[in-house]
């Protein structure tokens, strides 16, 4: 019969197992879906690629850079900061380490005394900003571990309108990095303006020669173009941090598979500890008992252990074995 | 001399293959490139793009979008590449979605002819419907 505290011992080696079994069931759904994610970013890069290239030799070509998405500012008044992360947690330290990102930029904006804007994707940053009271400008949700260009564009769209329309002078972007498998890194980058410098700049007179046609003008191919480019660059840091996302929760659930597994064996070592106690106190309580009626009788003899076996203590002794045969036959 | 073909989505490279000739429809009008052509950056409209191998002919549906065309490499290979939204090859149209859609679009004109959206959604089908009888 199991004592309590073997019973409330082995309870929780059942539950630590159905644990177990779902956190090991959630790494390899996270393992797979990581393997997906990295495809899908990296079937995304030549647009990413083809269009930068396409920007270059519009400028290259000498066409005018002049457009909204890329007026340049001195000194920002009001900070956009898009935060990416996602829909769920157990992913450990995703979610915390880039809304800490993001929060901080958040802070520098307030502390100089500037305005902000917030936009979130995914659930986790929006819920834990509207808790300390911030400001929450946009939110999207529902699309963080699997997110499609469209909603690539509609984030896009919201951003650069709060841009241009929106009053803001810059906006910043907070995405986990993916690096590779073991290591993805939470940063911050400027998004807009977009570094017109620097994209006309690198473009500069390596094509000034390849003297470009434009239809139906330089003009009207930027136009049309650059908002592309901001949809581009935006599915691209959704990408990173989807595949981050199964990643870090790939990792964070084998960590706890494995303790898991610690734990059990923790457990089952405990339990057999107890199971031993439970036994060897029983046999103290018999050998007590037995004892004290061998005290009572003061015979020997009078065991009751003797008319449960024939032979239960073989000794050494001849004459003495011989005598308890002898009681027992009698 | 070739012309390399590039079909590039955000989603993925749809397709990538050499042609003869390349016609397309930018936002100025119908143009046409074979090798050698001069480089050119267009605006794209919503409209069948036909790539013309040596023996075959395949149309795309692209929904807006850019083409560009660079300067010739050292064997006078031109590579043409496409950017759109949506490039769809013809075996990955949904003829039944397609439809209704632009039944939806029809009817939603019917009640505000210059609903934008529907106007669009309306010349999205179209070309759907129009790169499937090609093929």
């Amino acid at each position: 019969m199991p004592g309590a505290q073997e019973r409330v011992l082995r309870r929780r080696i059942g539950s630590v197992q159905n644990t177990k079994k779902i956190t090991r069931a959630m790494e390899l759904i996270a393992a797979t879906r990581v393997a997906k994610a990295q495809l899908r970013a990296h079937e995304a890069r030549p647009y990413a690629e083809h269009i930068t290239n396409v920007i270059q030799d519009l400028a290259a070509g000498g066409a005018q850079v002049d457009h909204p998405l890329l007026r340049p500012v001195e000194i920002p008044e009001k900070i956009g900061v898009v935060v990416m992360a996602a829909d769920r947690g157990l992913a450990g330290s995703f979610n915390s380490s880039v809304i800490k990102a993001a929060e901080r930029e958040v802070q520098a904006a307030r502390s100089g005394s500037k305005q902000y804007a917030l936009v979130t994707v995914g659930s986790k940053p929006a819920d834990y900003f509207r808790f300390r009271n911030y400001e929450i400008e946009a939110e999207f949700r529902g699309f963080s571990d699997k997110p499609t260009f469209s909603d690539a564009a509609r984030v896009a769209g919201r951003v650069s309108d709060l841009f241009v329309n929106g009053g803001c002078d810059q906006i910043l972007i907070a995405y986990t990095r993916f690096i590779s498998l073991g290591s993805q890194e939470p940063v911050v980058r400027r998004f807009l303006p977009l570094e017109s410098t620097e994209v006309v700049a690198t473009g500069g007179d390596a094509g000034a020669t390849a003297g470009f046609e434009f239809e139906p003008s330089g003009a009207a191919v930027l136009e049309s173009l650059l908002p592309r480019y901001v949809e581009a660059r935006i599915f691209a840091a959704l990408l990173d941090s989807a595949a981050s996302e199964h990643a870090s929760r790939q990792r964070a659930m084998k960590a706890a598979t494995d303790n898991a597994e610690d734990l059990i064996l923790k457990l089952t070592r405990k339990i057999n500890q107890v199971r031993q106690d439970a036994i060897t106190t029983e046999i103290m309580e018999i050998i007590g008992g037995a004892e004290a009626l061998a005290d009572d009788r003061g015979d020997p003899e009078d065991l009751l252990l003797d008319h449960m076996f024939s032979d239960p203590f073989p000794r050494h002794d001849g004459e003495h074995s011989r005598h308890v045969i002898g009681h027992d036959s009698f | 001399m070739s012309l390399q073909v590039e079909l590039v989505s955000p989603e993925r490279v749809a397709y990538s293959g050499d042609a003869k000739m390349v016609v397309c429809r930018t936002t100025a009008g119908d143009i046409a490139f074979q090798p050698g052509h001069i480089p050119l950056i267009g605006v794209l409209q919503t409209h069948p793009v036909k790539i013309i191998g040596e023996d075959s002919e395949m149309t795309v549906a692209v929904h807006e979008g850019f083409v560009e065309v660079s300067a010739p490499d050292a064997d006078g290979n031109t590579r043409i590449t496409i950017l759109s939204d949506v490039c769809e090859l013809a075996d990955a149209i949904d003829v039944d979605r397609a439809r209704t859609a632009k039944e939806r679009a029809e009817a939603a004109l019917l009640s505000d002819p210059n609903d934008p959206g529907a106007q669009s959604a309306l010349e999205r089908a179209e070309v759907r419907l129009s790169v499937l009888e090609a093929s």
